[in-house]
């Protein structure tokens, strides 16, 4: 029955370098800590393939760049009761939302045609459709807790954690700041 | 150093900061008193040794009798003035300042050169903004590289002038200036021409030093690379002559 008992996490990463889910890696032998009082339901860090009904709290990384992204937000801001944006990309857009400085088709050229040698084409089939502008992520949807940083220390990530599981609000600008 | 004979007479007044009793001189501003007494008021056009700007409106407090804010920085001490300095409405405006700011141009700190030497960075810390509200703008602004020293990019100017002011009342050059209005408005050297090619630039580079974000920044500094020398600031003052 303990078991039950734990706080239920799903994570994904949207746009972004997963760089933010590797520093949540870097937490290191706390993980098995963490483990204790959570329950990881949906991640790519573990192999569940299907999202839980309803998820306590879920870590989105990365901005909304396409239209797989906004599907993922949507689907986690719908089953999280809280919703945290992880690392810069998730919260100010980052990194990817630089593309929009570009028409979209100057970003297809320069990625598929310019640097590419042989058969430059764009790719169509099983990819999703790229988003204008490129989005933070509560620009779209409703975001509870906002944690800055490029990537966010695994120490940021341990102590906002280790207060969220104790029931208290963190307050990240106490341990990251934007590009930190 | 030419001293005045008679010192000049200044009155003493006494104020209330935050509902401290303090007293200070009457030439003073809110900004000076307060820092004198460790209450920090942030701001990010303000430069001790400067002129008074008092363009960015982040060191705004509420007076005891006005509706109106205050902006710290260019208000003097008046007898019996009672100011609050850190009030729920005060650190609202002070975020959507700092949101704007963020919003305007491109400050992706992540690839900044200045990331970790910046003060709208950490301004945006301390004022608790983690995001922001406001759709970003998203236009380009052209960066200058053709000083051999130096280089400035105009997507991180938050436009406090500061290089204006330090080239002019400090170095005596007078290299840049201000042009253009609202979203266009921009800092520019020898009325619009490429810094590179500027007669009157001494190459000093004060501006550089004290541009409070990546917007003027040492040639050949990577992400993170850039440190301002920010040694000569405590004399600034003394390098401007008796006020």
């Amino acid at each position: 029955m303990s078991e039950s008992r734990k706080i239920t996490l799903a994570t994904s990463w949207l746009d972004g370098c997963s760089g933010c889910h590797m520093s949540f890696l870097d937490i290191d032998e706390r993980l098995i800590e963490l483990a204790d009082k959570v329950e990881f339901v949906y991640s790519p860090l573990v192999d569940y393939k299907q999202m839980p009904e309803s998820i306590d709290v879920g870590i989105l990384e990365g901005a909304v760049s396409s239209e797989d992204d906004l599907d993922k937000a949507l689907k986690f801001r719908k089953h999280c009761k809280f919703l945290i944006s992880l690392g810069d990309c998730a919260v100010t857009g980052n990194v990817p939302a630089m593309r929009n400085f570009f028409p979209l088709d100057a970003v297809f050229d320069r990625a598929f045609k310019e640097n590419v040698q042989l058969q430059p084409q764009r790719p169509t089939v099983n990819v999703p459709k790229l988003l204008v502008p490129v989005r933070p992520i509560h620009s779209v949807v409703k975001v509870d807790l906002f944690i800055p940083g490029c990537p966010p220390s695994a120490n940021t990530i341990w102590q906002i954690l280790s207060e969220l599981v104790a029931g208290r609000m963190p307050n990240p600008a106490q341990f990251t700041r934007f590009g930190a | 150093m030419i001293v005045p004979a008679t010192p000049p007479k200044v009155r003493v007044v006494t104020l209330k900061i935050d509902d401290k009793d303090l007293s200070a001189r009457e030439d003073e501003t809110i900004l000076e008193v307060a820092r004198q007494n460790r209450i920090a008021i942030p701001s990010l056009c303000f430069l001790e040794g400067l002129s008074i700007w008092g363009a960015c409106r982040l060191c705004v407090v509420e007076m005891k009798g006005s509706s109106r804010l205050l902006s710290a920085c260019s208000t003097r001490v008046t007898e019996g003035m009672e100011v609050q300095t850190n009030t729920e409405r005060l650190r609202h405006y002070r975020r959507v300042i700092l949101e704007l700011l963020f919003a305007e141009r491109n400050h992706v700190c992540s690839v900044c050169v200045s990331n970790g030497n910046c003060e709208l960075q950490s301004l945006a810390q301390s004022c608790g903004l983690d995001h922001v509200r406001v759709p970003y703008r998203t236009s380009v602004y052209e960066v200058d590289p053709t000083h051999d020293l130096f280089r400035l990019d105009h997507n991180r100017c938050i436009l406090c002038t500061r290089c204006v002011r330090v080239c002019d009342e400090i170095e005596g050059a007078h290299t840049w200036d201000v042009m253009g209005r609202g979203i266009g408005c921009r800092v520019v050297t020898d009325l619009k021409r490429p810094w590179g090619e500027s007669a009157s630039c001494t190459g000093c580079g004060k501006c550089v030093q004290v541009c409070p974000t990546g917007a003027l920044v040492s040639q050949g500094t990577s992400a993170g690379e850039m440190r301002k020398d920010r040694r000569f600031l405590p004399y600034l003052s003394q390098m401007r002559g008796v006020r």
